[in-house]
Order: structure tokens, then sequence, then C-alpha cells
């Protein structure tokens, strides 16, 4: 065992990762109607250029000036939210949505990617400097804080996929900081009650379920009280949040729940997805010879559905090898972020391992049906270059914590 | 303990790993339950999803007369279609295409409605485009998304209007066909006979369309064609040869008064085979091909003189002096009457029975006459007493055991039963047991009265007189494959060698002498049938050479005024067949007409009616029954 140099596996696995990726973003270019979606790949290879360059200046950095620098990110974070929602644009599927910084008309960036960053960085610093782990839901607020203001901005331009990232953190990252699963639950239980509102039933067992949860564990009074309306109230309010929100976004969750509502414009993306995907079989139709993807049936193949052209060109084999390769990327995050020598790396590692699973689980499990339609990347594989960047910043991030752990002399246990 | 303890990380990290694991682990599920499960359904719609079955329709089957010339075949035309991905797009296309395909909104609209009705299938926006549309289409191609042209063979009727009524036409299958099944394997757009021999063969000359895959693009763009081996070749109907001569068919038509309606029809009375078949006035075939214009089909199917009606199988007529044959053959086999036979009281230009008077044609009377001279001169007073001596209830049986209440069974479609009484009890249930008098009878035995029958149906009766047996074969127009039914006459040899003489002496001697034609001994009889709406219809039917007869032929014309104007057609027609082109047309039209109208004038009362006479028992009173005045 080396005590020095760089994780291998992290940079064999995220190699390995953006070679898949590669490879399906130019084959997602071949179709039998030519399009521009012919030649990004080649853009999507400068990205990358650009951020190895960015993902070597970042390993030099320090975890501590990152920590010190952390509020000040945060700030700018906000800030840039803040301004995408007063001057942003809207571009590719997402058009309708404020979610691109431009300036002088040229699009230079998606602010919420750094937002991302800067939400872990700050969650790392505050729930780092803890000795203990937030025991009551009292003391969770502030990390709810954090992550709720970025939330709420983000959900505003709207892009509830990005949105939903930002839950994914938080909740990997309390989880990784020791708070106990109750009241994770217990923090969760809004969410619960919102999407449960739907069936009186479902909802009304939720909340006999709720109260004797809160019977059992006992919490403070105030607290207990607090959950306890809350959950009431989204079950009440959430009628009023359906009606106010726009209808592609009511579409998408319906068409969610049932993909043959309407096959012919909501549904579409999911049945066509799901043809592409079952259609590839065991062992696929063979690499750039999809004929869903080749003759233009796959919606937006070369972002958001960049997973069914790999489903369909290479199967159930590739798609084990792919699911595999992303598994034991993750793993090996979560190992480095066990390895690190102070709290904020560690809180950090981990928070990039919420991060990279909720944009992978919801993707890909979009891609099947499991997940509602929502626009996030998948890394390594979607054409864009402000996501690509930042995974490569973050994998850099993980290999400077795993060479500073190493070179602590952390021992093999 | 602090949280940043490594054992507790130890025992997070594993429980995170757990997680990863089995959302992974869930995903991998929801991918293998796609993939290797539901691989087979979605890999069928994923081809279904790709290619688009093109019908490519099978060329008809050629209609041919009896020496292989086509009365019906198919020549190149090109058929424009789209695939289109929803109903917006296809508009859009369609606003784009319409000034080069000149369509109007309607046009648009019918066919935005098929596309409703199958819209993974190319719609057909024109079915019979011309060669500059295609061109104008072809090149630019490049912004009409999904366009589909293809070769469709087009019907062509090289004779048009001559051989209309028996060759018939085609048309696009009907919604409510394809409901009803009507035609088996037929799919819109199916092009299906629609008259005459196109509709009675339509299974045999339709063949099976094939179709051909087009693989298209998710905007329905064709991007090419799809292999080989998932293609259908297309199995062309067959060849029909009918019983028809064209040149003959096209001599009837030309020789048949052009101004007037009526039928012809040319056989050969031994085998029930058709050679010519016409009915006037008639009507263009080829303006059916790629759809009929619907003002022209307004008018053809409205004309008061209705073209489309086959009026050899279609109309019915009263069948006058012909008519006097059946009499007199139903009482020669009852032995109520020979050759010889004399009638009790001689014709002095009409017979008195009880308070009316019925005329004979010729009002100076032809005096006393035998059978076969009353055949010959038509005399309506012999066959008065002949019809009271049979009596009503076996004239009725009788002719009705000779088919004369029946369809005659000829290979085309919709022809129309006569209107003969099955027995008495039709005279009672129309007028009540009181309200007729056994006069109808005299209507009866001159063909007037409640008795319609078609050129065709009588044409059968005079094939069993020229049979040498008295039999006649079903006629047809394409040989059946197994024998007909044949219907028999049931009289002796002697017999029929007589009324066949007697027939001959009408022609020769009697009241179609106009019509004898040089070196052919023609058998035949005329009539005039009695048309309440205007001038009397005139019938001939004949058959020659009288002593073996190989061809018949019969006509009718409405208004013809009477038979003998009909007869020279007949007779031209007749030997038009037997002695070849260079007939001498003429030779008939020149003999001057001498013959009189033979037809039944109206019975004239005796005593005045009583006021006390019941009305007219029914409005509908047919107009040849005996009436009051």
């Amino acid at each position: 065992m080396t005590r020095h140099g760089v994780d291998k596996p992290l940079i064999l696995a995220t190699l390995a990762l953006l070679a898949m990726g590669l490879a399906t973003l130019y084959s997602a270019g071949q179709t039998d109607a030519p399009s521009a979606a012919a030649e990004i790949w080649k853009n999507q290879l400068t990205w990358l250029g650009l951020g190895v360059v960015a993902g070597v200046a970042f390993f030099r950095i320090s975890p501590r000036i990152l920590e010190w620098a952390t509020p000040f990110i945060f700030a700018v974070a906000l800030g840039l939210l803040g301004l995408t929602l007063l001057v942003g644009t809207g571009a590719g599927t997402a058009a309708g949505a404020k979610s691109w910084l431009a300036i002088g008309g040229v699009r230079i960036g998606q602010p919420v990617e750094l937002a991302k960053l800067a939400v872990i960085f700050m969650l790392a610093r505050h729930l780092g400097s803890r000795r203990e782990p937030p025991n009551t839901l009292l003391e969770l607020m502030p990390a709810c804080v954090i992550v709720g203001v970025p939330f709420v901005l983000v959900g505003l331009q709207p892009d509830l996929g990005s949105a939903m990232v930002f839950l994914g953190i938080l909740f990997a990252m309390l989880f990784w900081v020791g708070v106990a699963p109750h009241l994770l639950l217990l923090l969760a239980s809004p969410v619960i009650s919102l999407l449960l509102a739907f069936s009186t039933a479902m909802w009304g067992a939720w909340i006999v379920v709720l109260t004797l949860l809160l019977l059992w564990m006992r919490p403070y009074l105030l607290e207990g009280l607090g959950v306890w309306m809350t959950n009431v109230l989204m079950g009440v309010i959430a009628l009023e949040l359906w009606s106010n929100l726009a209808p592609y976004q009511q579409n998408r969750l319906l068409s969610f729940l049932n993909p043959e509502i309407d096959p012919r414009a909501t549904g579409w993306h999911i049945i066509q997805s799901k043809i592409a995907i079952g259609s590839g079989g065991l062992v696929g139709k063979g690499f750039l010879d999809g004929s869903q993807k080749r003759l233009a049936f796959l919606p937006a193949q070369h972002t958001d559905f960049i997973y069914s052209v790999l489903g369909e060109e290479v199967g159930f084999i590739g798609v084990l090898l792919s699911l595999t390769v992303f598994a034991t990327f993750l793993l090996i995050l979560a190992r480095i972020a066990r390895r690190a020598t102070d709290p904020f790396s560690s809180m950090v590692i981990f928070g990039i391992v919420g991060l990279f699973l909720t944009h992978i689980l919801v993707n890909i499990g979009m891609t099947v049906g499991l997940m509602p339609i929502t626009g996030i990347p998948l890394p390594f594989f979607s054409y864009g270059g402000s996501f690509l960047i930042t995974s490569i910043l973050c994998v850099a991030l993980a290999l400077r914590v795993a060479w500073d752990s190493r070179g602590s002399g952390y021992l093999e246990m | 303990m602090n949280w940043h303890h490594q054992h507790r990380r130890m025992r997070r990290e594993a429980v995170g790993r757990y997680m990863v694991m089995a959302v992974f682990g869930l995903m991998t599920l929801a991918f293998f339950r796609l993939q290797v499960l539901g691989s087979d359904r979605y890999r069928l719609q994923s081809e279904e999803n790709r290619l688009r079955p093109v019908t490519v329709p099978a060329p008809r089957g050629l209609i041919t007369d009896r020496n292989g010339v086509a009365l019906a075949d198919n020549v190149p035309g090109y058929a424009v279609a789209l695939i289109a991905p929803s109903v917006d797009s296809l508009r859009a296309t369609l606003e784009r295409v319409s000034p080069m395909a000149a369509l109007d909104s309607v046009q648009i609209e019918r066919i935005v409605q098929r596309y409703r009705r199958r819209s993974h299938e190319p719609v057909v926006i024109v079915p019979d485009a011309s060669f500059e549309v295609v061109s104008a289409l072809e090149e630019r191609r490049a912004w009409i998304p999904g366009l589909v042209i293809q070769s469709e063979p087009k019907r062509r009727y090289p004779f048009g209007a001559v051989a209309a009524h028996v060759v018939g036409y085609v048309g696009e299958v009907t919604e409510a066909e394809l409901e009803a099944n009507t035609f088996p394997a037929a799919r819109l757009g199916t092009l299906v006979g629609r008259d005459g021999l196109e509709r009675e063969y339509d299974n045999r000359v339709r063949g099976s369309d094939g179709v051909r895959f087009l693989e298209v693009d998710a905007l329905g763009r064709a991007v090419r064609e799809a292999r080989e081996e998932s293609q259908l070749e297309p199995q062309p109907g067959e060849t029909i040869r009918t019983s028809l001569e064209i040149g003959l068919q096209r001599y009837v038509s030309e020789i048949f008064p052009s101004e007037q309606r009526g039928a012809a029809i040319v056989m050969d009375p031994r085998s029930g085979a058709v050679l010519a078949l016409y009915s006037s006035p008639g009507f263009d075939p080829n303006a059916f091909v790629g759809g009929i214009d619907p003002e022209l089909w307004r008018n053809l199917s409205r004309a008061e003189d209705s073209p489309l009606l086959n009026r050899v199988i279609q109309a019915r007529y009263p069948p006058a002096s012909p008519w006097k044959l059946v009499v007199a053959a139903v009482a020669m086999k009852r032995g109520i009457v020979g050759l010889e036979s004399r009638m009790p009281i001689p014709c002095a230009g009409g017979l008195r029975y009880y308070n009316r008077y019925f005329r004979c044609w010729r009002v100076q009377g032809h005096g006393d006459l035998n059978l076969a001279e009353a055949i010959q001169h038509s005399c309506d007073v012999y066959f008065y007493q002949l019809g009271l001596r049979l009596q009503l209830p076996n004239l009725l049986q009788d002719a009705s055991a000779l088919g004369f209440r029946e369809v005659t069974g000829i290979d085309l479609p919709n022809e129309v039963a006569p209107i003969f009484p099955a027995s008495p009890e039709y005279y009672n249930r129309r007028y009540g047991p009181r309200g007729w008098t056994n006069a109808v009878t005299l209507n009866l035995a001159i063909g007037q009265g409640e008795n319609s029958q078609t050129l065709l149906g009588m044409m059968r009766f005079y094939a069993m007189l020229a049979n040498t047996e008295g039999v006649a074969p079903e006629p047809w127009i394409v040989e059946p494959a197994s024998s007909q039914s044949r219907m028999t006459l049931g009289l002796d040899e002697e017999s029929l060698l007589g009324l066949r003489e007697a027939l001959v002496a009408v022609v020769s001697r009697g009241t179609a002498v106009g019509a004898r034609i040089a070196n052919l001994h023609i058998a035949g009889k005329t009539g005039t049938a009695q048309n309440a709406h205007g001038p009397d219809h005139g019938w001939f039917i004949a058959f020659a050479p009288a002593e073996n007869p190989q061809v018949m032929a019969g006509a009718i014309v409405e208004f013809g005024e009477h038979g003998s104007s009909v007869a020279p057609i007949v007779t031209q027609m007749i030997a038009r067949h037997l002695l070849g082109e260079d007939t001498p047309a003429a030779t008939a039209t020149d003999v001057e007409l001498t013959v009189p109208d033979d037809s039944a004038p109206m019975p004239v009362p005796i005593i005045p009616t009583p006021s006390t006479d019941r009305p007219s028992p029914r409005s509908t009173t047919p107009r040849d029954t005996p009436r009051r005045r």
C-alpha cells in the first residue's frame, strides 16, 4: 500500500466513465437525418480538456483554503442564482426555464452547478465544525436553511430536477454526520406528506403512522407539534401547489404515473425511451446502430436521455457494466470520505457522493420510468460543459483528499 | 463519541455502501425487466416504430372478349401519398403541397379524415396523379416530409361506353362495405368492382395487394426502403375471358338507335353464352377511374334516362306479343290445341267478352286462323280464346314453371326478377275477391296485364324454342365451371318444329317481313308493349338459322312504337354474327315495312257503365287491366 500518490481506482473509474460517456455521446449524434448533434462530441471533448485543466488547478488547492473561502463561495453562488432569476435565459430542452447566465448573448454557464458545490462546502463547514451530530430538529435547522435558500432560488427558475439534487446532498451529508435515521424521517416527512396527499386514504394512513412515530420517539413537544402541523399543512396545500405548477410539470408527473395517458405528447419521451432500452435486449443492437436513436425517436438523446442510447445499442450487458462502474465510482468516493483526515474534507466528499448518486438515480431512473422526467444530466455522459467541469472538479477534490489522507499516514484498517 | 471517530465512519460507510448497492440493484432490476423480460415486446414496438407498411396495389386482372381482346386492362399510373406523424404535421405538409397537387379545402378535409382512421399508414392524397404533378412534387421532395410516390396500375376500358354495362367499372370501397365485409380482404382505398363483370368477378379479378416497408424517422421522413425479404409482392388478379365478341358488341352499339333507350342482347341458344350485351343510353366507365367527379356522378345517377341501368337485366317491360308463344307452348303441352287447331270464333277485328269488346290489332280482322297462322299474324282474337280455353290458373301455373317469376341467373350483379302472378290469389289480394273478372286472362294471353319481363328472361324462353330438345341453359358471360341448370319446355320435337316454322313465317311473311335478310332463315317474334307513359315499347326476339339455330338476338327499344322497327336491328345483329362483318347491313332497312301495330288495344265497353259501378277498385289499377269507362 503506497503511502503517497493518487487514488488510482478513482482515476480508473472516472476514465472508464468518461470513455463510455464520450462514446455514447458520439453515437447519439449519428442519426439518419443529419442534425447539429453529430458534431457535439467535439465540443464535449473541449469541455473535458478545460475541465482537466481546472481539475489539476483545483487539485492543488488545500481543503483548508476551501474551508476558509466557503462563506464567500456560498455568497457568490447565491448571488449568481439570484442574478440568474433576474437576467437568466433558457436553452435547449429547458428553453422555458431561466437557468443560464449569459454575457452579451454568449451563455457562460449554469450557476446551479456552482451552487451545488457551494452548498456542499457550506454544509461541510457547518456540520464538520460540530463534535456531535445534531440531535434535535431544531439543531438541523441551520443545515436546512443552508440548503433551503438555493433550493428555493433554483425552484423558482424553475428547475425541479436540480432542486431535488440539493435535497439529495442534504440527506447524504446529514446521514454522514450521523443524524439518527428517525430524525431524517421526521425531516423528510413533509415531502412524503406532500407526495401522498394525492390519495386521501394514503395521506390519512401516513398521518396516523406519523402520529404514532412521534408518540414513540417523544421529541420536544413543540418540535413534535411543528412536524405534525407541517405534515397536515402539506396535505392541505398539496392541491394548491399542484394547480400552481406549470402545465408541462403537471403533465410530466401525470405521465410518469401513466405514460399511456398521452402517448403522442408527454408520455412520448417515456414510451420511446422504454422502447429503445427494451428493444436493445440482452446484447443490444450494436454500437451506433440503435434504430430508435438513428431515426430520432428518442427525445433529447444527447442530454437527458443519453442513457437510453446506451441501453439500446449495448443492451443489458452494457447497462450492467456501466452501472457497475458507476457504483464502484461511488463506493470509491465513499471510501475516500471515510479515510479523510479532517471532518470538512470527509463531509465534502460524502456530499459529492450524494450529488452524484442523486444525478445517476434520477437520470437513469427516468429513462426506465422509475422517476418522473426532470432534466438533470447524467455525470460524464450528458452533453453540457458546466456539469462536466463540475464533475471533474469533484473528482479532483476527491483525489486531493485521498492524497492528503495517504500523506498523513492513514492506515488501512 | 465524536461523529468523526473512525469506528463510526466505518459503520456509516458500510451502511452507505449497502444503500448505494440497493439503489443500483433496483436500477439493474428495472433494466432487467425491460431488456431481458420485455425485450420481445419492445423490439416489436421498435420495428413498428420505424417501419411503415405501404400497400402496393395489385393490378386487376384483365377482362377479355372470347378472342382475348381486352375489354378492361391497366395502364401505369401514379398515386401520391404522405406519411405523417401527426394531424398537424399532415396539415402543414398538405398546405405546402396543395398548390402543386391542386387540392381544395374539401379534399384536404377528406384526406385528414382518412388519415385519422389509419394514421400509421401513408395516406393517399392524389389517387391518380398526372406525370406533371408527380415530377413537380418529386422536385420538391426535400421539403415535403413523408412523400411517397408509387406507381399504381390504373384501370382502363378501351371500348368505353360500348361495353360499359356488361364490363362494369371500379370504385374505391366505401366505409360501409368495409364494415359489412362485402368485399373480402378489401382495405381502405382498395378499388373494387362496382358493376357488371367487374363486380361479379371482383374476387377473381382483384388479386391481392402487396406490402413494402419504408423505414421512417420520428418526423415521418422516409429514410430508405426496408430489406427485400420483408416485402410482399402483389399478386395480380386473374384474367377473365368472357363469351363476348367485341366486334359484334361494337356493331350492336352502332346500329342501336343512339337517341333511344333500350337494350339488346345476342347469345348462343345452345350453350347460353352471351355474345353481346348492350344497354342504351350508355356511359363511359373510364370516368370512374381514380374517383368520379361528384357532379358527373350526380348527373349519371339522377338522369331521367338512367344511363347506369342495365336494361337487359334490370328493366321490366310488358312482354307483349312475344308472350303469345308462351301461351301457345303451354296450351300445346296441355294438349288443348295443336298447330292446326282453330278457335270457334274467327277474327273479325275483335272479340266480345261479356259486356266488353276486346279488339284485335288488325281492325279488318284476320278471319279463320289455325294456331300457326295466328302466331304468324299475331292475331289477338285467337289468343284471347286460347287463353280462355287454357284458363287463368293453368296459365299462371305453367308460365311460372317456365321460370317467368325468377331471375335467369346470368353472371351479372343486380338482375331483377320479373313480375308475374303465381296464382289467381294474386288478383284476390290486389283487387279483392270480386274486384276483378276473368277478363284479365284475355290480357295475359296477349302479353299485357300484370306481367313484366326482362329482355333476358324472354330470351331464355326463346332459347327453349330454338333448341331442338326444347331446353335452355342458364345464360352466362364467363363460362361456369360446373354445368348449369337447364330449363325444359317439355314439348315434343314435332310441336317445336311447328312453332319454329310459325316464327319463320313471322319474318318471311308476317309482322316482321321488313327484317328479312336474304340467304338467312330467321325465326322471330315482334312485340309492342303498351306504355301508359308515352309511345309503346318495341320488342323483337329472333334466332337463326331457323332449322338449326346457332344464334339468337333480342332487343327492346323504349318508345320504339312497335316491334317491326326493332326487327331490322335484331336481324342485322344476327346477320353480322352469322355472315361476318361484310354483311349487307342495309338489306333489311331497304324493304318497306308493312307491319302495323300489333299491340292489344283497349277493350271497348259495349254497355255504358252503370253509375252504381264500383269506383276503380284501387288507384293502382294497372293500366292494362280491363277498365270501364
